[in-house]
């Protein structure tokens, strides 16, 4: 494990990623101890710019809410959802690729078409419907978003499964009478594992990506702080005070790259040979 | 003759596909609280109970889902969305209308995606841990990392408001009375900004695919046969590397169509483009489930036909894929 | 004789961290004009190195230290990168041991010949056409017309080697390099490949320096040898004083590990037979989805062969023979169509699901690649006790019985706690028959199990199953597409070509005196038989 520490810090952008991430971490964290009251009250005079005043650094929203209370809580929001549609993503991917990775055939066909409906589908249309149908809470809306991410993932897993079940020491496993669950699940799925746990911070981006892009429509929970509805908010006053739209931006744009360079650092890591090139 | 039979082939197995995706988008909507004829009711501002039924009977949604869903698929197959209650006039008309902007921004991100991806791509793979390189691999990790909303208003922030040099939003200039070039040019000034906001996030990915493409290719026999050839880089990059490179980022426009069609929700929302994304928006938010049912068929068509027209140019350029093979690619 | 390729003290530095300092250490040889240096060695020695050394393709954090590589007198290592391109190509050309990934896959034959000409000439379209037809002609692809505006991937194996010689030949170039160009290939079709070498060497007037593991490809090509250790020449000299009165301890035991080709004297056999393959068939049926046309093979058809109780059969036959199928179905990794597998009363063709896997302890198997073949997540102890876990065994006692076996095969019971990587291929081959063993199986398939190992290794596994042929009483089926490693161990011999049993027999009947014509293509085609029935065995 140190080992595999040493060769991701080995990397500069790996490293600057890992530091981004506990950044955001970090805010998250502490949103509750540094703003404690509902960052979507009333804090103050409304569009105020930052630094204008010393209570709100980072100013306020055209109704009068503290901004630098809303990129803490939004950071909660984001890294929350992020990490549990991925969880419902990579899982239901896991489960969908590994079966009809291993077992091919009718299995693989019956999985194969319905993981290409979901694909056929463009992904954020799927979301509105969701949305939609199911109302916009915040568990509707990160249970919404895994269910639209798991296609790619499960695409992966599958292909990686197809590779390995012809290997050799899975067919070893096979005539020493080993059953297909534990095959699957204790002999493929470590092996198969590491180049979909990288994918899971594409997918970690991306959910974060569409949430914002919910929220920023209005369609996602009104009820938590989050950085997308805020550029939606600063949409109205962009001419004069764009600041509104503007800083929650940075802070997804912060939040994603950060996911996206950790992942790679990850991928250089498990895969020393790549590092090279 | 082989590239059509093959791609007729990929075509006729996305009928199951459609299919799937049809039922169970019906079905899921039929969870939906409240029908098109509640909201209807709402709209007028209520009605009695004969009157919702008349209405039911009217919609065809007085009978079980079984016979509705038969029904709907079967008045699918004649291209009947049936009727958009909110915008009073039949989905595929309201659709048909909304069709042509979303189709100009997707083809124009997608040029600007493809062929800056690929440029970008293989500059950064050919100075590989070099400057270049990491230059370009940062902006690439930007644009992905940006929001396209975001980066959208920021657009119209620096080149609508303090630039003046774009217009903010809306397709074309209302009565401008141009025809011909003038209106071509008009439109183009439109779509720039919706250009940019939706492409540069595809060629973010286009890039990264393009680049690792190369550096794999690259470390492939035959290119060592080519350098024991005596060929220059360049001559190996241009003959042997590029075309082989370009095969992934070819399945992945294919895979990624349908993200970009989502991406255009957000975007003509940004922008006030009159498309499909910026209706579907519109009929969430007026729970006009009708329509949208629609545009999600209209979109899944759209998407299957752009995965048929890449998979002729990905037929046409590996000689591998041949009717035997074919779906071998997945 | 003047050396027209010289290589003086050549040092080539690996980078920091690699399990060496140098790649090669000061190694020398010369080429003369027109003759055929072998450069010999088993993996690890440096002879492929060389080979990119002086093409100047060696990998980027790989770089000569010292040394001189002189072509007509003029050091290719001071030459800039342009002028090394005018040597490509033109003067020296290589060729490649695996014909299948050598050629762009997406450019027809021709195309890829006629890029020589292109590159280094100012023929004309028409030209270059004529001459890659005439180059095709020389290299022996039936109907050129047709070859040159075919895709690699339609052509066999041996074409493309083809197709990749006529393209190093194209220029007639001085020198021809060529890097282990037969050991990806089929026997028959080796033979092939070295004739055609052989013919062409003189013709052209190139001298050809030729890079291969086998010494039995050395006999049959050589005019003299470099046998290469470690990164350093350990000797060198002509292809009868070298083979027949080799001066270095190494060289001497890499000939002694070839096997001979004489079959041991038959022994005596239980009637009882251990494996009755009966009328077994498989066919294997691609696409044939939504009107595509099915492309139908037929990987085994009626076969049946015999094992008798404490004997080995080998079946051999060269890729697509269908013999890998046959162990498969064996083991049933694969269902056959028809026919039975009977061991004892149990037909292991038929057999389902609890049954299936209660049998899978009577038959075991040993894999071809010791890397493959092993979970690289496990513990060595945890691999070997992972089937008789399966099949209800503690684990304690299926450990303690893992550490038992790694002594009976030649390995060290404290290291069951070690992984997979930390052990050598013939190391990681001998956990694999202990798995095997885990299971007290009564027959033993053996698919393959030394090709992948070098020749001095391959002699240690075939006696460690011998070894346990003996002591446990195991029937063994051992497949291979070698000969020689099939005479070493089999009692009786199965040849296999598209999915039929051609011809079946004691071993040393089916060596002496062959019946059918493609048995005897088979021993005809084993390199260096003179040399290899000279020797003592």
């Amino acid at each position: 494990m140190s080992v595999l520490l040493q060769r991701y810090l080995r990397s500069p952008s790996a490293a600057i990623g890992l530091a981004l991430l506990l950044l955001v971490v970090f805010m998250a964290a502490t949103a509750g101890l540094f703003y404690p009251r509902d960052p979507l009250g009333l804090a103050g005079r409304p569009l105020q710019w930052p630094m204008e005043v010393s209570a709100f650094p980072l100013g306020t929203d055209s109704s009068g809410r503290d901004i630098a209370a809303q990129i803490f809580h939004g950071a909660r929001v984001s890294l929350l959802i992020g990490f549990f549609a991925t969880s419902v993503a990579i899982l239901i991917g896991i489960l969908v690729g590994a079966i009809a990775g291993y077992y091919g055939g009718i299995v693989d066909d019956i999985l194969m078409r319905i993981t290409e409906a979901f694909q056929t589908l463009p992904n954020f249309l799927l979301l509105l419907v969701l949305v939609a149908v199911f109302g916009s809470t915040l568990w509707v809306v990160t249970l919404a978003i895994g269910i639209v991410s798991w296609p790619a993932p499960a695409r992966l897993t599958r292909a990686e499964f197809m590779s390995l079940r012809g290997r050799e020491f899975v067919q070893a496993t096979r005539v020493l009478g080993l059953r297909d669950f534990q095959i699957i699940f204790r002999e493929i799925l470590p092996n198969a594992l590491p180049p979909v746990i990288v994918y899971a911070s594409v997918v970690m981006a991306v959910s974060i990506l569409l949430e914002s892009a919910l929220a920023f429509l209005n369609l996602s929970d009104p009820n938590v702080a989050s950085w997308g509805n805020l550029i939606g908010t600063g949409r109205g006053v962009l001419r004069s005070q764009w600041y509104v739209s503007a800083i929650p931006g940075v802070a997804i744009i912060i939040t994603v790259l950060a996911v996206s360079l950790v992942g790679q650092g990850l991928n250089d890591a498990l895969n020393p040979r790549l590092k090279k090139r | 003759m082989r590239i059509f039979a093959l791609a007729g082939r990929r075509l006729a197995a996305s009928i199951p596909t459609l299919l799937i995706l049809i039922a169970g988008l019906f079905l899921l909507l039929q969870l939906a609280p409240g029908d098109t004829v509640d909201a209807l009711l709402a709209q007028m501002g209520g009605g009695d109970a004969k009157m919702a039924a008349d209405l039911r009977k009217f919609y065809g949604l007085d009978v079980g889902v079984a016979a509705q869903l038969t029904r709907y698929l079967w008045r699918l197959i004649h291209f009947d969305l049936g009727y958009s209650a909110i915008y009073g006039k039949p989905v595929s008309t309201v659709i048909w209308e909304r069709l042509p902007a979303t189709l100009l921004l997707m083809i124009s991100s997608l040029s600007l995606a493809l062929s800056g991806g690929m440029v970008l791509g293989v500059l950064a793979a050919r100075r590989v841990n070099k400057w270049p390189d990491t230059l370009i691999s940062t902006l690439g990790l930007l644009f992905y990392a940006t929001p396209s909303f975001w980066f959208g208003l920021m657009g119209i922030v620096v080149f609508a408001v303090k630039l003046a040099w774009l217009p903010p939003g809306g397709f074309g200039t209302i009565s401008s009375g141009l025809t011909g070039i003038g209106h071509v040019i008009d439109i183009a000034k439109y779509l720039v900004l919706p250009t940019l906001t939706l492409g540069l996030i595809f060629l973010a990915i286009y890039l990264r695919i393009m680049r690792a493409s190369m550096l794999e290719v690259m470390s492939l026999d035959y290119v060592k046969t080519a350098r024991s050839k005596g060929l220059s880089e360049t001559a190996i990059v241009v003959r042997h590397v590029l075309r082989n490179a370009l095969l992934p980022v070819v399945t992945l426009v294919g895979l990624q169509a349908g993200t970009m069609l989502g991406g255009s929700v957000v975007v003509e929302s940004v922008f006030a483009l009159p498309g499909l994304g910026r209706l579907a928006y519109e009929s969430v938010v007026q729970r006009d489930l009708n329509t949208l049912l629609g545009i999600v068929f209209v979109s899944a068509l759209l998407v299957i036909v752009i995965n048929f027209i890449v998979d002729l140019i990905y037929a046409r350029l590996d000689p591998r894929i041949s009717a035997d093979t074919a779906g071998g690619r997945k | 004789m003047t050396p027209l390729l010289e290589i003086e003290n050549l040092s080539v530095a690996l980078p920091t961290g690699a399990d060496r300092a140098l790649a090669l250490d000061r190694v020398s040889l010369s080429l003369g004009a027109s003759e055929i240096l072998c450069v010999v060695g088993e993996s690890g020695s440096g002879k492929s190195m060389a080979a990119n050394a002086v093409m100047g393709l060696l990998p980027e954090d790989v770089r000569p230290t010292t040394g001189r590589i002189l072509l007509d007198g003029i050091d290719l290592l001071t030459m800039t990168e342009a002028q090394l391109r005018k040597v490509r190509g033109n003067r020296i050309a290589m060729i490649f041991q695996e014909p299948m990934t050598a050629l762009n896959p997406l450019r027809t034959i021709g195309d890829q010949i006629g890029e020589m000409f292109r590159e280094h000439t100012d023929l004309s379209k028409d030209r270059i056409r004529e001459k890659v037809l005439a180059l095709l002609d020389e290299v022996r692809i039936p109907d050129p017309t047709g070859a040159i505006a075919v895709y690699p991937h339609e052509l066999s194996g041996g074409q493309r080697q083809r197709a990749m010689i006529a393209m190093a030949l194209a220029l007639e170039p001085k020198v021809l390099i060529a890097d282990e160009p037969t050991t990806a290939l089929d026997v028959t079709t080796q033979a092939q490949i070295l004739k055609l070498i052989r013919d062409l060497q003189p013709k052209k007037g190139t001298a050809v320096l030729f890079i291969t593991h086998d010494f039995g490809v050395v006999a049959e090509i050589a005019n003299r040898i470099v046998v290469m250790q470690h990164g350093r020449v350990v000797e060198t000299g002509a292809v009868d004083q070298v083979l027949h009165a080799p001066e270095h301890a190494y060289t001497k035991s890499l000939i002694a590990a070839v096997p001979p080709l004489t079959a041991p004297p038959p022994r005596k056999l239980s009637s009882e037979i251990a494996l009755d393959i009966k009328a077994v068939s498989k066919t294997y049926r691609s696409g044939g989805f939504l009107g595509r046309r099915a492309r139908i093979t037929k990987a085994l058809d009626a076969v049946s062969m015999q094992l008798p109780k404490g004997g080995t059969l080998g079946v051999v036959g060269e890729s697509g023979s269908g013999k890998s199928t046959l162990a498969k179905a064996i083991v049933r990794l694969i269902d056959v169509d028809s026919g039975q597998i009977q061991l004892g009363a149990l037909d292991l063709a038929k057999v389902r699901g609890a049954e299936l896997r209660a049998a899978s302890s009577k038959v075991q198997m040993v894999f071809q690649d010791p890397f493959a073949s092993l979970n690289p997540r496990r513990k060595a102890g945890d691999l070997v006790a992972q089937g008789p876990i399966a099949h209800g065994v503690s684990r304690s006692l299926a450990i303690a019985k893992a550490a038992e076996l790694f002594a009976l095969v030649g390995l060290d019971p404290s290291s069951i706690d070690r992984y997979p990587h930390e052990f050598s291929g013939g190391q990681r081959q001998r956990i694999g028959i202990a798995r095997a063993l885990a299971m007290n199986p009564q027959v033993l398939v053996a698919d393959e199990p030394v090709s992948a190992l070098d020749v001095s290794v391959q002699a240690q596994v075939l006696r460690l199953l011998v070894h346990l042929r003996e002591k446990l009483g195991l029937s063994m089926v051992f497949i291979t597409h070698d000969l020689r490693v099939a005479a070493q161990i089999c009692d009786r011999i199965a040849i296999m070509k598209d999915g039929h049993v051609v011809e079946a027999g004691i071993t040393a009947d089916v060596f002496g005196t062959p019946k059918h014509e493609y048995t005897r293509a088979l021993l005809a085609s084993i390199p260096g038989r003179a040399m290899l029935e000279r020797q003592p065995s």
